[in-house]
């Protein structure tokens, strides 16, 4: 008896063939981009220009994430470590963690959420009142001129970012740990740096470059493909933090895997 | 008459290439056929204006031209060279020749007026800024704009102003071939003059082709040495500018008459009788 089983199979397969579209989509949008980040002319002052969008004006927002990640990953540590008399593995938790995970993820939500979405809603913007139609008219490629500075911008910065976040979070572990919960900011520091190891590091920072691609790619595709007006546009705009949501989140365990599983 | 019965377009004078050749143009959104086999040519030098009522695909030719929209089947011709198929990189050349204003004038809203006039030469042809700027400048005096406004951004600018902007755009790179769609549309009659006056000074100054699409009777005589309507996807009357009057073709006269009897059908239902 195969009637049963055709409901279930059917919106199944409907739902895997759109998802097939959707990635075929994005696959070439992604490839017919990167090709222009390759090739001249390059667009240094658009360039330099989303650099100091996504950087310098994302550093409140990711620098109070940062700090009170760190402040709070000190202070539940000490809750549970203290049971075991193991505080002085707070400044190794703080340091691992925020390097490692939280840093780079925390700080690619929050930008995420400011730039995906203000380059899928000026994209997408520009989209819907022709002013990309006029790019092309006057003979620019709108991947060139939009799509390429961006996604260099994205992954250049993002690590810089990244890194800035990662000093503020153990910042923020040293301050509650010093002030809060008493420890010695000589031992407190020693620790720290004895437990700072590259890799750990590098990884963050390799994820910061990879979460840079997915914010910067998904709000411009989102914002490049929007129709029907500022419905459309505010629908890209969701789509586009949404999904860079969801990405880096899954990617973030990708590549945890290729950096520390044995 | 021309002897080729797709195409009662008076040929170009002279028999030289036709700066634009269209045939059988055909472009559908879906089940909505907008255009079906449009056949257009239009001489060196002339001005065209293309009439036609809201919706009938007036904009999308002017798209599917510039290669903005593929069209399903038909040819493009421009100055000979077929551009249907060509590479985003070939047509990428072949738009050098146009200038476009937008009926929405389509300004970008990130760059400040001046570098909007200046964008195709600091992009297309990499004129360094300083100098792009001046002949910005100039552009914008050429329709009646002080240098000040260069300094605004599009969104500081009135409605008038902006479609004057465009067209300072749409002529700063003296193209060969220059599109306007619906220059007046939205204006009030004094600025709707004014920039039917500037196509036609700045379209013969530059000694460029022009191809126009409006509603606007009183506009499209002033702006066009021809004139062509679009209906249902083709073009059903083409002639001299001067003999619209007595075209003896029912869509044009309704059309120029505006009056609700005759051949064009436009389905309204009256929840009114
Ligand atoms: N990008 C698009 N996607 C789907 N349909 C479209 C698109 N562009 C235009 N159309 C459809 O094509 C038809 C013609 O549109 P077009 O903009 O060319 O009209 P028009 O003749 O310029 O009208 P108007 O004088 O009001 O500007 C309309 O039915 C419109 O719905
Ligand atoms: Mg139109």
């Amino acid at each position: 008896m195969a009637e049963p089983v055709v409901p279930v199979i059917q919106p199944l397969g409907r739902a895997f063939l759109a998802f097939l579209a959707v990635t075929g989509r994005l696959v070439m949008f992604a490839s017919q981009a990167l090709s222009h980040c390759f090739r001249p002319p390059f667009f240094g002052r658009l360039i330099v220009r989303q650099m100091i969008e996504i950087g310098y004006y994302s550093l409140p927002v990711v620098g109070l994430t940062a700090i009170f990640t760190g402040m709070v990953l000190a202070l539940q540590s000490y809750t549970g470590f203290a049971r075991f008399s193991a505080e002085s593995a707070i400044p190794n938790v703080v340091v691992v963690s925020i390097t490692r995970e939280l840093g780079p993820v925390l700080a690619s939500l929050m930008v995420a959420g400011r730039i995906g979405a203000a380059m899928a809603a000026e994209i997408g913007t520009m989209r819907v009142t022709e002013q990309i139609d006029a790019l092309v008219t006057l003979a620019t490629n709108p991947f060139k001129y939009l799509v390429a500075p961006r996604l260099i911008a994205g992954v250049v910065t993002l690590p810089m970012l990244v890194l800035v976040a990662d000093i503020i979070g153990i910042f923020g572990g040293y301050l509650v740990s010093i002030y809060k919960l008493g420890f010695n900011p000589d031992t407190y520091i020693k620790n720290t740096l004895d437990f700072l190891i590259f890799q750990d590091v590098f990884s963050g920072l390799v994820k910061a470059a990879v979460f840079g691609f997915i914010i910067t790619l998904m709000g411009c595709y989102h914002g490049y493909n929007s129709k029907g007006g500022a419905q459309g546009v505010g629908q890209a705009t969701t789509n586009a933090v949404v999904s860079a949501s969801i990405l880096i989140l899954s990617f973030n365990y990708i590549i945890t895997e290729l950096f520390f599983a044995r | 008459m021309s002897p080729d019965p797709r195409a009662p377009a008076p040929r170009a004078p002279g028999g030289t290439t036709p700066k634009i050749r269209i045939r059988g143009l055909k472009k559908a959104f879906g089940s909505n056929v907008v255009l079906d086999g449009v056949d257009l040519e239009i001489a060196p030098g002339e001005s065209l204006v293309v009439i036609g009522g809201s919706g009938t695909g007036k904009s999308v030719l002017l798209k599917c031209i510039l290669g903005l929209l593929t069209p399903e089947a038909g040819s493009i011709q421009v100055d000979g060279e077929e551009t249907v198929g060509l590479s985003e990189r070939e047509m990428d050349r072949v738009r050098r020749k146009f200038g476009m204003l937008f009926q929405s004038a389509a300004l970008f809203d990130s760059l400040p007026v001046w570098e909007n006039v200046a964008f195709g030469l600091i992009q297309a042809k990499e004129m360094k800024r300083a100098e792009a700027r001046k002949l910005a400048d100039r552009r914008l005096a050429d329709v009646g704009l002080e240098p000040r406004v260069g300094e605004l951004y599009p969104a500081e600018l009135s409605g008038g102003m902006r479609k004057r902007v465009g067209l300072a755009r749409a002529i700063a790179t003296s193209p060969e071939i220059i599109f306007f769609d619906e220059p007046t549309t939205g204006l009030d009659p004094i600025m709707g003059h004014i920039i039917d006056k500037l196509i036609v000074k700045l379209t013969s100054k530059l000694g460029a082709t022009g191809l126009s699409i409006t509603h606007d009777m009183a506009s499209a005589r002033r702006i066009s040495t021809r004139m062509a309507m679009l209906y249902k996807g083709r073009i059903v009357w083409n002639g001299p500018t001067a003999e619209i009057d007595r075209s003896g073709n029912p869509y044009v006269e309704q059309f120029i008459h505006g009056t609700d009897e005759g051949p064009i059908d436009i389905p309204l239902q009256d929840h009114f009788a």
